[in-house]
């Protein structure tokens, strides 16, 4: 038993089509209820206001935008080395879903910013590192879509994917030289006693649980449609030939 | 790689007129500001060191896609590829060869676009330095781009999808010296960075470009 039978499409799909619906469950619970504890049964942060409780979404949506790319790295990199497709896919699949998650980073952002700091948008470091992170995205997306077969595209993406990560983070870091930032520092790491108030703490835990849940069921399934795709396109060119 | 590099460069220099191009694009770009931000003094030799950088990198995206797209297309690359020289030797001799006829052209013709955007007296050193050092690395991550699009039928816009974020580091680094230069401030900091960035980029990403050429010819 290892990690490497799920390269076989068919034990992909067929464990995923067993694991699917309870993840998918799992996410929609633990997002409601985060989000219904967040929104109503929290109360107001003294200086913010109600404002506060964007924080349930923009914090794990960022979080989730980040992780997604690193996950792209990784089955990138096993593409490479060891040639599995559903790796490949799996990064393919990936590519919309953080792109996603990174607008509503940056849209909870503007929300909350605009009452806050009294702007939709500032030049600050995090926030320009993640414009650039959506750029990124737009040109790995970009680049599968513009590719007609299939292997060529799963390696130059991937190759793509390597290089542009290198870059990402070169661009953090040029970003905090070129500006000073108006964002706050990381609110959430594991090494502090307490990063927030446990009260905001618990329903900000379980809505990052709904968004890595959220996540894997839409990188499944998307995985899973693209097999499937590929699928019944070879089965078309086979009935084309004979 | 030197009789490659010769070719590139005469091909360049004669053929096709590549090579006046991306210079008379830098000139229209910075005559073009003052139209649109206004014709004031102080503001414009404020922007100058970015907007010189901004017209000297858009002037090295146009001319990216005909670094491979060329010799793609009569079908010299694959030539290239079967003969006894490493993919990555090619891909590096091309970024030379892009540099030198677009990039070099434009670090020496920044100063004379320079006193159009009445940049301080203390900037032109700088902004040269600056450009010299940076174009190096625009040259050779633009490869990079033109690499992996280059079976592509329209692939020039994707090109510049791909590689402008790529740019992104060198950029600030490169406007930062300049415009600190243009203020009288001390350029150290981010000169080492843009060094850093550049030197790091041209040793390694001939690499990837090399890797991803071999994909495309496949």
């Amino acid at each position: 038993m290892s990690i490497w039978e799920y390269a076989n499409p068919v034990k992909f799909i067929r464990t995923t089509d067993v694991v699917l619906p309870w993840i998918s469950v799992a996410a929609v619970l633990c997002l409601a209820t985060g989000l219904v504890w967040g929104f109503f049964f929290t109360p107001d942060d003294y200086r913010q206001g109600s404002t506060v409780k964007i924080f349930y979404l923009h914090v794990p949506a960022a979080m989730m935008a980040i992780n997604a790319w690193a996950m792209m790295l990784v089955a990138s990199l096993v593409w490479i080395v060891r040639r599995h497709h559903v790796s490949a896919l799996a990064a393919r699949a990936a590519a919309p879903v953080g792109a996603t998650f990174t607008v509503i980073a940056l849209a909870t952002g503007a929300l909350w910013g605009q009452p806050m700091w009294g702007t939709w948008w500032a030049w600050d470091p995090r926030l320009t590192s993640f414009l650039v992170l959506f750029l990124f995205y737009l040109g790995y997306m970009a680049l599968w879509s513009a590719i007609e077969n299939d292997d060529t595209a799963a390696d130059l993406t991937s190759i793509l994917c390597l290089v542009g990560s290198v870059f990402a983070i070169l661009s953090r870091y040029a970003v905090l030289f070129w500006n000073q930032g108006l964002h706050q520092g990381a609110s959430l790491s594991l090494d502090k006693q307490e990063n927030v108030s446990d009260i905001f703490w618990y329903p900000a835990l379980v809505c990052i649980a709904g968004f890595v849940l959220l996540f894997v069921a839409l990188v499944f399934l998307r995985t899973q449609t693209e097999i499937r795709a590929r699928r019944s396109r070879a089965l078309l060119a086979r009935e084309r030939q004979a | 790689m030197i009789a490659l590099l010769l070719r590139d460069l005469r091909l360049a220099v004669r053929a096709g007129g590549g090579f006046g191009l991306g210079l008379a694009f830098f000139l229209i770009v910075t005559v073009l500001v003052p139209f649109g931000v206004g014709p004031e003094t102080g503001l414009l030799s404020r922007i100058a060191p970015g907007v010189l950088w901004i017209g000297a990198l858009l002037a090295c995206l146009l001319s990216l896609d005909r670094i491979l797209a060329l010799d793609w297309e009569d079908g010299s690359l694959d030539l290239l590829a079967t003969a006894p020289l490493p993919m990555e030797g090619i891909v590096t001799v091309k970024a030379l060869a892009h540099w030198l006829t677009t990039g070099l052209p434009l670090v020496l013709a920044a100063p004379l676009l320079g006193v159009l955007l009445s940049l301080p007296p203390g900037g032109y050193l700088w902004v040269m330095v600056s450009l010299a050092v940076g174009t190096p690395a625009l040259s050779v991550i633009g490869t990079f781009g033109a690499a992996l699009t280059v079976g592509l039928k329209r692939g020039g816009l994707l090109l510049s999808l791909l590689v402008l974020p790529l740019y992104v580091p060198t950029l600030i680094f490169g406007a930062e010296v300049a415009r600190r230069g243009a203020e009288g401030l001390a350029v150290e900091t981010p000169l080492l960075m843009l060094g850093g960035v550049s030197a790091g980029v041209i040793a390694l990403l001939p690499f990837a470009s090399a890797a991803v050429l071999r994909i495309n010819l496949r």
